[in-house]
């Protein structure tokens, strides 16, 4: 983080308000410490983020004393992007991607920070530490860089940029371990309760937004929790009664289901993560 | 086999403590094409249920490599689409996996020839390598190749797996022969631990648990060894080194320089010296987050503040003043090119080194390792995938150490400063030969004031400096000059006492020297090639060159001009200083 505070113009934070991004705030708080974090957090908010994440967004970073700025595609929404009508690959393209690189053209920031690591899906294992992308933000993976030892070549041309993953080494345990040591504060809703849901076949969907309902459903209340939190229409929760950050690692140590499976996007299609890559999503 | 995801649930917080202390093995792998590399790794984190079930299950959906037996395990390590079309890996894969002894993170580097680059990068970081071979084919060109860089990126342990043991029915025989043939490449390597392992990767034999089909066989499983092997990691390189990423300077009361420990303890009250400055001062503290440190080793990250106000910013570095490191402009490395544009000496490049950035050019090529041989070959460039030791001169001063000593301030990329393409990995081996003597004599007095570079002294003379070895034969030799110079070269010829001194100092200053001696003179040649060093110097023998002088002159010339010491089309005298 410092090398990239160091070595770029204009760096910014991806903030997405997970667990991780969470994390990666503290190691930030911790390489500038005693100094504040030099550089701004951006949340590209797609306006279907659970209520709770927006609050704990606003309150986390404000407590901190970090800047933050908020994207919104506010002309895709305009125009009636939704995940219900134009199907999850569309909407995402259109409310994240698009949204993240006008964000990111904007700003001018040529260094973004990503707290994605290489053991949550396949095509991220390939992913570099730093991660160049081309003038419309695309990822070329035959055409990386090698990046040996911790030397890191952060050299771009006026329009390009490069993706910073500090966590790209830490696995899902190492990231809940670390926010237990560290006491981190994380959103409520990684923790068990009761909340209303709807079950379609094995996922459970929670009721937040406009869901369509299929027919013959009706929200339940289901003690569980989210694993990764993502948009509300497309994160499935997980039956759990894990509510302390202990009983999570110990349940997830127990459930043997990688965490990622409960997000729709990853399945659109065969290999979809390393389109969307491709196309510049994180 | 028990792993952490199995263990009872009752004490979690002592299994949080466990798991916190628990040490780190980073390893590379490595292989030809079809060894089975993919395969070995995902039966590795498959049978230490590494692999979730939903990551699992969509590999038996996708299953489609029909070689492979009921699950293919490469599908779970083989993540890209193209690399799914084409059946082989061609980037590094980064896999991570633990049990309750250790943790794990592999780097899975292709065995594709032309993805040699990937194999360096992946091996930069690993404490440990494992080199597949296939038993049906015994050691192959690129076994040798990754051994080779694997030991050059500094890694100590080897474990070669000699894997499809179950095509070859387990035999012994077949083993022994395969690791005999290996270990006659492996004697010329600096290995610190090499070890053989028979294995299938496909039946699960020998890697996790060990097998009941390799009797003759008494060693551990893969996975046993890799939880129990003794890493040195300390290479008893005690010398603190701290180059300075940031300054941090909230407000006027704190100053702190932010780095992270690259050798050596930094402790409160040490005395230290800042490069490039030479100034010392004391530490007064070491502050993190969490509260002041009495103590940061590596591979820790924190802030050092100082007792006086000291000028020090990025790319400077904290040393202790009795043992400080090299600084020097000049150095020799070992290069990796991993570009398909080649290198070419004298072109400007940039070097990243420890936390400095500086323009920075190769000045000579002084030999090619031919990576199956280990033999040394006298080339002009390095081309791509190819592994060379070179002279590299930096526009600044940079502060290092031998990359066998301590890899953290040894190791150097060098960037295109057009293409922003990161060319080719470094690894320092010492001070350049020149500037092995800081004091007295001419070479070090020319070099040490040195602002002209060999590259731009290559430039303006049009040749490379060169000592000529020529004995018993004075009129050949004045020929020989008169010819050169004729030719626009910078070129003389000496003899008689001090010609060693005279050659280097000539050569530091770009120009030819003709070592005219009466007669061989084995002792003197050798020294001189020392001064020079090897891609200075050229013996002839009078013997092997037939005519008279003018002809042997001329022969001379051609195999200047082939050696790429002098340009092959004679260039219009241009009235440079003779000497």
């Amino acid at each position: 983080m410092r090398e990239v505070a160091a070595e770029f113009q204009r760096p910014v934070m991806l903030y997405s308000i997970g667990k991780d991004s969470s994390v990666m705030v503290r190691l930030a708080q911790k390489a500038f410490y005693p100094g504040k974090i030099p550089f701004p957090l951006l949340h590209i908010d797609t306006t279907y983020k659970f209520r709770e994440m927006i609050e704990f967004r606003d309150k986390f970073t404000s407590e901190i004393g970090a800047r933050l700025i908020v994207h919104i595609n506010q002309k895709a929404i305009d125009d009636g992007a939704n995940p219900f009508r134009l199907g999850t690959q569309k909407c995402c393209g259109l409310l994240k991607t698009r949204s993240l690189l006008d964000a990111l053209a904007e700003g001018m920031y040529d260094a973004a920070f990503g707290g994605a690591r290489r053991d949550e899906e396949k095509s991220r294992a390939k992913e570099r530490v730093y991660s160049f992308r081309d003038s419309f933000g695309q990822w070329d993976p035959k055409n990386q860089r090698p990046e040996l030892w911790n030397l890191f070549n952060s050299r771009v041309d006026k329009g390009e940029s490069i993706r910073v993953f500090p966590l790209s080494n830490w696995t899902e345990l190492d990231v809940w371990q670390y926010i237990h040591l560290e006491n981190i504060p994380i959103v409520p809703m990684y923790f068990a309760k009761l909340r209303p849901m709807v079950v379609r076949g094995e996922t459970l969907i929670p009721v937040e937004q406009d869901i369509p309902l299929l027919t013959g459903e009706k929200p339940e209340m289901v003690m569980c929790r989210m694993r990764s939190l993502g948009c509300s229409p497309c994160t499935g929760a997980i039956r759990s009664e894990a509510d302390t950050v202990p009983k999570i690692i110990e349940e997830m140590m127990l459930v043997r289901r990688s965490e990622r499976e409960n997000r729709v996007i990853d399945h659109d299609q065969e290999g979809s993560m390393e389109i969307k890559k491709r196309e510049g999503y994180f | 086999m028990a792993t952490a995801l199995e263990r009872p649930s009752a004490d979690i917080e002592s299994f949080l403590k466990q798991n916190e202390e628990k040490d780190l093995l980073r390893l590379s792998t490595a292989g030809s094409v079809d060894d089975g590399k993919s395969t070995l790794i995902g039966r590795l984190l498959y049978d230490s249920k590494g692999a979730y079930e939903d990551q699992i299950a969509s590999v038996r959906k996708a299953s489609t490599n029909q070689t492979a037996g009921p699950l293919d395990f490469a599908l779970l390590t083989d993540g890209l689409r193209s690399e799914r079309e084409q059946g082989i890996t061609i980037d590094v894969a980064y896999r991570y996996f633990s049990t309750p002894k250790r943790k794990f993170i592999i780097a899975d580097t292709p065995g594709h020839e032309q993805y040699t680059r990937n194999m360096a990068t992946g091996a930069s970081t690993a404490d440990l390598a494992i080199i597949l071979v296939d038993a049906r084919n015994g050691v192959l060109p690129q076994s040798r190749r990754h051994l080779y860089i694997a030991t050059l990126l500094g890694i100590r342990h080897i474990v070669v797996t000699i894997n499809k043991m179950d095509l070859m029915d387990f035999s012994e025989a077949v083993y022994n022969e395969v690791r005999a043939d290996f270990l006659n490449f492996a004697t010329q390597l600096p290995i610190g631990e090499l070890k053989f392992i028979p294995i299938s990767a496909l039946a699960g034999d020998n890697v996790v648990t060990g097998s009941q089909k390799t009797p003759w066989y008494a060693g551990p499983a893969l996975l046993e060894y890799l939880e129990t092997v003794e890493v040195a990691r300390d290479r008893a390189f005690d010398y603190m080194r701290f180059p300075v990423q940031y300054v941090i300077r909230p407000n006027l009361d704190f100053r702190g320089f932010a780095g992270q420990v690259a050798a050596g303890s930094i402790r409160p009250g040490d005395a230290v010296m800042v490069l490039p400055s030479g100034r010392t001062s004391r530490v007064k503290s070491i502050a993190t987050y969490d509260g002041d440190l009495s103590e940061a080793f590596p591979p820790m990250s924190v802030t050092v503040c100082l007792e006086d106000e000291v000028d020090v910013s990025r790319g400077d570095m904290l040393v202790p003043p009795q043992h400080p490191p090299h600084a020097a402009r000049r150095f020799e490395a070992t290069l990796v090119w991993m570009n398909q544009k080649p290198l070419e000496p004298g072109r400007p490049y940039l070097i990243k080194h420890t936390t400095q950035q500086a323009g920075a050019a190769v000045t000579a090529v002084r030999h090619r390792v031919n990576i199956n041989t280990l033999e040394h070959e006298l080339v002009e460039r390095l081309g791509f995938n190819e592994i060379g030791a070179v002279t590299v001169e930096a526009k600044r001063p940079l502060y290092f150490d031998a990359y066998e000593k301590n890899r953290a301030t040894g190791a150097f990329i060098l960037i295109d400063p057009l293409t922003n393409e990161t060319l080719a990995a470094g690894m320092i081996t010492g001070a350049a030969a020149s500037e092995r003597h800081p004091t007295g004599d001419l070479a070090a007095l020319e070099l040490n004031t040195g602002r002209v570079t060999p590259a731009e002294r290559y430039i303006r003379a049009g040749h490379r400096p060169l000592a000529l070895w020529l004995a018993g034969d004075e009129e050949l030799a004045y020929t020989l000059e008169r010819k050169l110079f004729d030719r626009g070269c910078l070129v003389h010829v000496l003899a008689g006492e001090g010609i060693v001194d005279t050659a280097e100092a000539s050569a530091d200053a770009g120009l030819i020297s003709i070592c005219a001696v009466p007669e061989e003179d084995a002792a003197t040649r050798d020294a001189v090639q020392r001064a020079v060093g090897r891609d200075r110097f050229l013996a002839v023998s009078t013997a092997d060159i037939p005519g008279n002088s003018d002809e042997a002159a001329d022969a001379i010339c051609r195999t200047l001009e082939d050696r790429g010491y002098i340009p092959r089309l004679p260039k219009p005298f241009t009235g440079g200083a003779g000497i």
